[in-house]
């Protein structure tokens, strides 16, 4: 509210005597970039030629995100601090600073698992959706993008297929602005509409894999019903809230709440399904039951997209709700959050030891992972702010390159998510293998990896604000949790391969890339973490 | 605080990456595995010459952790980049340096598993020893506890890459025991941390400063703390109930990794009773202690019962171990300087005298081929070397006066006499017990007439030793040249390879001075630390073994 008035000729008046709100431009150009450049891929698709359009769309989509952190970058030189802009709807503080940047960095490599189009020939997206599956068409589709690896040539164009559509690229950045907008909302209303943005255009990425079409779409709609209950619920404690507190601002509820006698029905029930929806987008058990159907049936560079950047939103606008809106009631509602944490935590690691399909595994791990990280997020303190974010963005990386990884093991059949036919895995691809072995070690959390500095992080924090039982529970949760991560381990490296077992792909340069980048980063924040954790105790939130 | 270092704590650092870098420049050596091996030789020689470079370089009684180096490392953590060593860590880097050359040394002709290269069995051989030496030289609690974790997966891989049969079930129950143990530990890493953080404004993890803060800790946090740390460290040694892994990994490791797991990773359970339970939490260990002495003395027993009663003989050397570990136990938490001084000995003993063993019953497998001790029979006849050098293995292993472990058995039991007689004189027993496995052993596979199947290699009649000996069905000297065909006595390279373990056995025992030496002043620092003082009547400063 300050910061606004304080900019001077900030407020135009229009000649209705409808006053404009004050826009501080550079503290929401990160946000503006990412959303013209979805807009212009819009244009893209619409205007350029068929050939020309997957470069163009990938080249419009690295340097939008590179614009964005680059604005990003300028305005945490600039040494503003932390801005409240749009009336008072978004909030660019030092959460939210720390969340754009690594929405930022996440994206890029989720980007490049998305435009890589050499491991599976002409990407792993089909590319007109709307065909019915084992119809002729479909046939065709599927037989001109296989002899046609790289860009579409017009010879199979004429047939209707170019290999892959491009739109994804588009909606990738619809959705990720979306998911700025989100940790950024400084009112409920904005964040609903953040939620929808980053929702829908996710539901749609979904049905589009090219291999396992008819899982795909279902993947898709179970995640669109199922998402729109969730919406449903925030919308209805939105609602709840503003009855109680006569605002949807959250420092104004929070001020509603601190000694009232307003019914604390209104404002309980309203956080509950409040936080309902949240859970459920960031995946927290028992509002799980999407994950392992949508992880599996998704294409894998948008499963890796969602199981970095949505985790990252949902659990930055969980932050914010319990920091900035809920602060002063925390005793009230903490034992029920303790009870999810641990839910989400047990169903995880319990389930997770089931599995067969490595997919479903990882989604089961980051059912695990976000009780973990809710471990953090309820401990209102600044360490466990900052461990939370740290934490977000470690697991990030890992779950990216760890996603980067299951799309090069392949058989005729597309990826060989099945467990089975990862036996042997170090025999043929040792590279792969190891690659793969580390990963799922950071994510068991041993030390000298990102996920032991993360979790350490975060259950120092939750040790220190008085939970220690939870921080016990979180432990021996992990060492159940490591046991389904070591049995893939046992798989790839001490099994025999089958005879007929998949073959690992030669990555192209985009996968590489993003493999390099989530395992760089994953030993770099196990060994050097100092410099993450500096910028994620940056600033708290602000109102 | 800036970075603190001296030229002692670069040599800690050298001998922290040179195994590293070894391990990373023999790995690409998959096609050339004679000079994967030679390479990775090569690199333990140079270690154990930095080993007796900080061996020269530490005075004992000169101050309580030499050769230091700190280094800022995660300020956000208050975690440092620690290095140091005391006596008890010194000698144990020491058992490090000598025992990774002899286990190379051991492992030279060893058929791996299929697809499996030299250069990845030495490479983590290489990697485990850096992680080791890490163990042993970190004094900063958190980079402990990294080494202490990290130092699974080398270990892991070596026994689910490179092990018996069962290797994959054995790797995974050693991995989760180990891993669950060191996550309840990390719970009260962190707790010592925020304890600390309330006693000085400033939490911090190093030992030397928490140290000092230990006694200002209430019993009732320290015992929770105390609880954390002891569960990982009894899962380590491994104390009973906790031990049922060590059989299983002892069993299908391969011997090289097998001398290293029992020799050396086990220590650190041991190790961790002494560094961090008693000093970091006096009172929780005083009070505590009766528990861990009825575990400690039921692991003699127990373990000595079924040492006696196994079949295999990897399975027979991990149980003895664990009446081993009981026995070190027991002298840790006797609290008298005598039993301290014994029981850091007894590592440094227990490391020669079992990975002699170990290497001694790898040698006779790799000739007959099996780990069954039935399959064997009269085998002095054909090695009578071999047999010689298992005996002696095992004479230290029951502690004969002349060899090395009779020292440090004698000083635990002197050292806990006065304050903990009853379990003194049930531990005693176990010594009883340890004459009759070893024995029996001995006699089962070494005297008599030959026998078993794999000493005939007869495959149709195993499990039948007494009938398949020396029948009338079969000629027995053809028999008996058959098997001395598949029986050759030591060669050169295993000569080599036991002749320092055998100097050692018989230096140590003889003439155990120059470790006491270097052990007994960290033993008094530690019991003045953790408040101990000896039981009136004791003659003190364990210098009682010679």
């Amino acid at each position: 509210m300050l910061a606004m008035q304080q900019i001077p000729g900030a407020e135009l008046t229009l000649a209705q005597g409808v006053q404009l709100p004050g826009i501080d431009y550079g503290a929401l150009a990160p946000l503006l970039v990412i959303f013209g450049a979805g807009c212009a891929g819009v244009v893209v698709e619409a205007v350029a030629p068929r050939p020309a359009r997957w470069p163009a769309q990938v080249l419009l989509t690295v340097l939008g995100l590179a614009a964005a952190a680059v604005t990003l970058g300028m305005h945490l030189s600039s040494g503003v601090g932390d801005v409240v802009t749009l009336a008072g709807a978004v909030v660019v503080d030092g959460p939210a600073l720390f969340l754009w940047g690594t929405l930022l960095a996440l994206a890029l490599g989720a980007v490049l698992l998305i435009a890589d189009r050499t491991v599976e020939p002409g990407g792993a997206f089909v590319a007109d959706a709307a065909v019915r599956i084992g119809t002729a068409q479909d046939r065709a589709q599927n037989l001109s993008a296989r002899q046609a690896p790289g860009a579409a040539t017009p010879a199979t164009s004429a047939m209707g297929a170019t290999g892959s559509q491009t739109e994804i690229f588009p909606l990738f950045l619809f959705s990720l602005g979306g998911m700025m907008a989100f940790v950024a909302a400084n009112d409920l209303l904005t964040m609903f509409v953040a939620l929808e943005v980053l929702s829908l255009p996710l539901y749609l990425m979904c049905g589009l894999a090219r291999r396992r079409r008819l899982l795909s779409q279902e993947a898709a709609v179970k995640y669109f019903l199922l998402g729109a209950f969730a919406s449903a619920f925030f919308l209805y404690g939105i609602a709840l809230l503003y009855g109680y507190a006569g605002s949807v601002t959250l420092a104004q509820i929070a001020q509603a709440s601190g000694g009232t006698d307003r019914s604390d029905t209104l404002l309980f029930g309203g956080l509950a399904m409040l936080v309902i929806g949240l859970m459920f987008k960031a995946s927290v058990g028992p509002f799980h039951t999407w994950t392992p159907d949508v992880y599996q049936g998704a294409p894998t560079p948008v499963t890796a997209f969602m199981a970095s950047c949505t985790k990252v939103a949902a659990f930055g606008g969980m932050l914010r709700v319990l920091n900035v809106g809920f602060e002063s009631t925390s005793w009230e509602w903490r034992g029920v959050l303790w009870g999810i944490a641990i839910a989400s935590m047990v169903i995880g690691a319990v389930l997770g030891l089931t599995q067969t399909d490595v997919k479903r595994m990882i989604a089961y791990s980051s059912i695990a992972h976000a009780g973990f990280i809710l471990v953090g997020a309820i401990a209102l303190t600044e360490q466990g702010l900052s461990g939370t974010l740290f934490y977000l963005l470690a697991y990030g990386f890992t779950t990216l390159a760890a996603f980067g990884v299951v799309t090069l093991v392949r058989d005729s059949q597309g990826e060989a998510t099945h467990l089975s036919q990862w036996a042997g895995l170090a025999r043929r691809s040792p590279l792969t293998a190891w690659v793969f072995a580390f990963l799922l070690f950071a994510m068991a959390g041993i030390p000298a990896t990102s996920g032991f500095t993360a979790k350490f992080a975060v259950f120092s924090a939750a040790l220190a604000d008085g939970m220690a039982p939870l921080v016990v529970i979180a432990l021996v949760a992990s060492a159940v949790a490591a046991f389904f991560y070591l049995r893939v381990v046992v798989l790839m490296f001490f099994s025999e391969p089958a005879a007929d077992g998949p073959t690992v792909s030669v990555p192209g340069g985009f996968t590489t890339a993003a493999i390099t980048l989530g395992v760089v980063v994953t030993v770099l924040l196990g060994v050097l973490p100092s410099f993450a954790l500096d910028w994620a105790a940056l600033g708290g939130f602000a109102s | 605080m800036g970075a603190q270092v001296s030229s002692g704590g670069l040599l800690l650092l050298a001998m922290l990456l040179l195994p590293l870098a070894g391990a990373l420049a023999v790995a690409p050596m998959r096609s050339a595995p004679s000079t994967a091996k030679a390479t990775a030789l090569a690199f333990a020689l140079a270690e154990l010459v930095f080993a007796a470079l900080a061996w020269r370089a530490f005075e004992p009684g000169a101050g309580r952790l030499q050769l230091g180096l700190s280094v800022e490392w995660i300020p956000e953590f208050g975690a440092r980049f620690a290095l140091g060593v005391d006596g008890i860590a010194l000698v144990m880097i020491a058992l490090i340096g000598v025992l990774v050359p002899i286990v190379m040394g051991s492992s030279w002709e060893e058929k791996l598993p299929e697809g499996r290269t030299a250069a990845g069995f030495y490479s983590l051989l290489l990697t485990m020893q850096s992680m080791m030496v890490g163990v042993f030289a970190a004094t900063d609690v958190f980079l402990f506890y990294l080494f202490f974790e990290v130092m699974l997966v080398p270990m892991y891989f070596l026994i689910g890459r490179f092990g018996g049969p069962r290797r994959q079930y054995a790797a995974v129950k050693f991995f989760l025991y180990s891993l669950l143990g060191g996550l309840v530990m990390l719970a009260s890493v962190i707790g010592v941390f925020v304890v600390s953080s309330e006693e000085l404004g400033q939490g911090t993890f190093d030992w030397a400063t928490l140290v000092t803060i230990a006694d200002d800790i209430p019993e009732s946090v320290q015992i929770w703390l105390f609880l954390g740390f002891f569960l990982a460290f009894a899962i380590k040694a491994p104390l009973v109930p906790l031990h049922t892994w060590l059989p299983d990994a002892g069993a299908e490791a391969p011997v090289g990794a097998g001398v290293l797991l029992v020799g050396v990773l086990d220590k650190v359970g041991v190790y961790g009773f002494l560094r961090y339970c008693l000093p970091l939490f006096p009172d929780a260990s005083r009070r505590l202690a009766p528990i861990v002495l009825v575990l400690a003395v039921v692991g003699v027993v127990y373990g000595a019962l079924l040492a006696v009663g196994q079949s295999d003989m990897k399975r027979f050397v991990a149980y003895t171990s664990v009446a081993h570990f009981g026995f070190i136990a027991l002298g840790i938490f006797a609290f008298s300087t005598q039993a301290h001084a014994g029981a850091v000995l007894y590592m440094v003993n227990h490391g020669i005298s079992t990975g002699m063993l170990f290497i001694v019953l790898g040698m006779v497998i790799a000739r007959g081929g099996s780990r069954a001790i039935a399959d064997y029979g009269g085998v002095a006849k054909l090695a009578p070397v071999l047999a010689g050098m298992l005996l002696l293995a095992g004479l230290s292993l029951l502690s004969l006066p002349g060899t090395n472990t009779f020292v440090s058995e004698f000083l635990v039991l002197l050292g806990s006499y006065p304050r903990q007689p009853v379990f003194t004189i049930i531990a005693t027993c176990g010594i009883i017990l340890a004459a009759l496995y070893v024995l029996w052993v001995y006699q089962r596979m070494m005297t008599g007439p030959l026998r078993g199947a794999a000493v005939l290699g007869d495959e149709e009649a195993p499990r039948q030793p007494a009938l398949a000996g020396p029948g009338a069905a079969t000629d027995p000297e053809a028999t008996r040249r058959r098997a001395a065909a598949a029986f050759p006595d030591l060669s050169k390279r295993e000569v080599g390879v036991l002749a320092p373990l055998v100097l050692l056995i018989l230096l140590l025992g003889f003439y155990p001075q120059p470790v006491l030496e270097v052990i007994n002043p960290s033993v008094e620092a530690t019991m003045s630390e953790a408040g101990f003082t000896d039981p009136v009547g004791s003659t003190g400063g364990g210098q009682g073994g010679n």
